[in-house]
């Protein structure tokens, strides 16, 4: 209730927000919370990722968006309208379902046509049109969805959704049933029509390459929570959590204690070896953390060699394998502490390849480096096979 | 042996068929049969009399019942799958208590002897002093009873195979929960409540013993077709059967023509 009368207050003060704001939104199942008070600002126009695993609580939360799910407690606001309570068709609110749902008796034409058939819209056989060459279905405007490849059905969900103008377009996994060329050129369609379009887009997935290569704002979920916000690549420079550093790319998770905090770095004692994470990138308060660097970020050089970092060498580590990926070399060297640790070289051509057994030095410079609480799980969110 | 072996299926099959198919030829044929004498029933002659003279005065009383069983199914058939559709939605789309018990009640009548149907109902209008009234309505009313079992499984076996995420879409787009009813809901159910009335009808149109039991002294197709059975069935009552016949095969060509076609339009 006291929710409900802060917007109020802020819609009065005529600084009402003019995206889609949720506020301590939840949704509780019989025994089960998918989704835990989540507050989420998304900026009108832009094209907002909701990455997460499987069952985070990505799909509950847009349905809530899209009103065909009642929240348990919490608001939505849209454009400074308080949008809670309201009927699904009464919100300028469209979405582009997991499975289409394309309507199987009407053909491909009227599926697009149906928004502005409802809503009384004038001018449908011209807009439909329209929207038709956009997606390049013209030529399939009278079949039925069954007629239709899984590509084509997905551009069909998408102008039935678009042709409404909505203020939100919110699209649940659309490119999930799509193989990966198709995927990758309709992410690059989709990010090419927003921007046409100039709507905002709500894109679910649990693709992080996807979230990253589309997303101005990415928002990770994890649990029915919002782990951390923010864009692309500050996601990736700067997790704020173990989750978020396995689940966006690949980390490194050292563990350290910390010996000393000044005004603009930490210092950790990782096994023996002095290292410093600079203040704006340790999440943690307490004696101990995980140290993070990513893969690409670790230098690495024969034993007794000059590394070319301002942070400490960190000795004695043997190669334990090897992949030559083209672009790049992935080692795994595994350190005296036991860990093994992944360092991925660029081909530049000027740097030597190591072999399985070299004995190796690495190094990375200070400011790549972050500092995660100590109590969360080193291994949240890392991907099984990655 | 060999040629016995891989054609087996192939016998057996042809067979079956013509296992069911002889009692209709033999419908077929019958109708246009010139009898010598009304007690032995064997082909004697080609005559299309029984075509012509269809309602004559030999089979008196058989083109009243006819028509009467022809009212009772198509006003069964309407009541019944109006009723059955709404209890298949209720069924399939409201949680209130009770719904399962009343999912596994609806196969009761199903289930349940017809003997043992039509008595309990003849005992139940008698208790309730229509004794006096048996007749078109009570009859209409059995009917609409056994139909009903039939019309909600059939069409709820299509609702609950429906996604019903078609009509979260249809309210995604702005369409009220009437709209949505009428321009996505039904439409996609409309099959199996087509089917369910077909088989309403056939039912009705069919049925001996309950009828029997509650038609005081009305007579319906089937009751006049066994009454004359004692004294010789008219050959009229074979064109009755030829003509029926010749409905259903309509029914199921039009129906297989459609899919046809909609097959057709698919692999376009
Ligand atoms: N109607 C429901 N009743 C009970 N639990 C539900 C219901 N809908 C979803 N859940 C549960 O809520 C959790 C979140 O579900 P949700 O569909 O939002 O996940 P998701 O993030 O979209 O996952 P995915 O990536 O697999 O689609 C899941 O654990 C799911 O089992
Ligand atoms: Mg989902």
């Amino acid at each position: 209730m006291s929710l409900r009368v802060e917007a109020g207050v802020e819609a009065a003060d005529g600084t009402a927000y003019d995206g889609l704001r949720l506020r301590a939104l939840t949704k509780r199942f019989a025994s089960f919370t998918a989704v835990r008070g989540i507050d989420l600002d998304v900026p009108r126009g832009s094209f907002f990722a909701l990455l997460g695993p499987s069952g985070c609580g990505k799909t509950t939360t847009l349905r809530m968006v899209a009103g065909l799910d009642a929240p348990t407690s919490g608001t939505i606001e849209l454009a400074g309208k308080d949008i809670t309570g309201a009927k699904p068709y009464r919100r300028p609110v469209n979405t582009v379902f997991q499975n289409y749902a394309l309507f199987p008796h009407l053909d491909i034409f009227e599926n697009v046509a149906f928004g502005l058939r409802r809503r009384k819209v004038d001018g449908v056989d011209k807009k439909v049109a329209e929207m038709l060459a956009l997606v390049e279905l013209d030529a399939q405007a009278r079949k039925k969805p069954a007629q239709l490849s899984g590509g084509q059905q997905q551009r069909v969900a998408l102008a039935r959704a678009l042709i409404n103008e909505p203020e939100v377009l919110l699209l649940d996994e659309p490119l999930g049933a799509l193989d990966l060329k198709l995927r990758r050129s309709m992410q690059i369609e989709l990010k090419r029509i927003q921007m046409d379009v100039g709507l905002t887009f709500v894109h679910v997935t649990h693709d992080q390459e996807e979230a990253m290569t589309m997303a101005d704002t990415v928002a990770v979920m994890n649990g029915g929570l919002i782990e951390q916000m923010g864009s692309p690549a500050e996601l990736y420079e700067n997790p704020r959590s173990t989750f978020v550093a396995n689940f966006l790319g690949q980390s490194n998770l050292i563990e350290g204690r910390v010996t000393g905090r000044s005004a603009d770095e930490v210092t950790v004692d990782m096994h023996g070896i002095g290292v410093s994470v600079p203040v704006g990138r340790a999440h943690t308060d307490g004696q101990q953390g995980w140290v993070g660097i990513r893969p690409e970020k670790v230098l690495i050089g024969d034993a007794g060699s000059k590394l070319d970092a301002p942070g400490n060498t960190i000795p004695g580590g043997v190669v334990s394998d090897v992949s030559f990926v083209g672009v790049s070399t992935q080692y795994l060297v595994r350190m005296p502490w036991g860990q093994e640790l992944m360092v991925f070289a660029q081909n530049t051509g000027r740097d030597k390849i190591f072999r399985h057994g070299d004995p190796v030095e690495l190094s990375w410079r200070p400011e790549y480096a972050f500092l995660l609480d100590h109590s969360q799980d080193v291994r949240a969110g890392a991907q099984e096979d990655g | 042996m060999r040629w016995l072996r891989e054609h087996l299926v192939l016998i057996l099959g042809m067979l079956v068929l013509l296992y069911t198919f002889v009692p209709i030829a033999v419908v077929v044929l019958m109708s246009f049969n010139d009898p010598a004498t009304r007690n032995v029933y064997r082909f004697d002659g080609f005559t299309l009399d029984n075509w012509i003279n269809m309602c004559g005065p030999e089979t008196e009383g058989m083109c009243e019942s006819l028509w009467l069983s022809v009212r009772i199914g198509l006003l069964a058939t309407v009541v019944a799958t109006a009723i059955g559709t709404l209890a298949a939605f209720a069924l399939v789309r409201w949680d209130f208590p009770g719904r399962s018990s009343s999912n596994l009640l609806i196969f009761l009548p199903m289930a349940a002897p017809e003997i043992v149907l039509g008595s309990s109902l003849l005992a139940l209008f008698v208790q309730a002093g229509f004794a006096g009234q048996l007749g078109f309505w009570t009859i209409f009313i059995a009917h609409v009873m056994f139909c009903l079992s039939f019309v909600v499984v059939t069409v709820r076996a299509r609702l609950a195979g429906m996604n019903d995420t078609l009509e979260q879409a249809a309210q995604d787009l702005y369409a009220t929960p009437a709209q949505t009813f009428w321009r996505v809901t039904f439409p996609l159910v409309l099959p199996g409540i087509f089917g369910a009335a077909l088989l309403s009808f056939a039912l009705s149109f069919d049925d001996f013993i309950i009828t029997n039991l509650n038609s005081g002294s009305e007579t319906t197709f089937p009751m006049y077709v066994w009454g004359q059975a004692r004294v010789g069935v008219p050959m009229q009552v074979n064109v009755v059967g030829t003509l029926m016949l010749v409905v259903a095969l309509v029914v199921v060509v039009v129906g297989e023509a459609n899919n046809r076609r909609r097959a057709a339009a698919l692999t376009k």
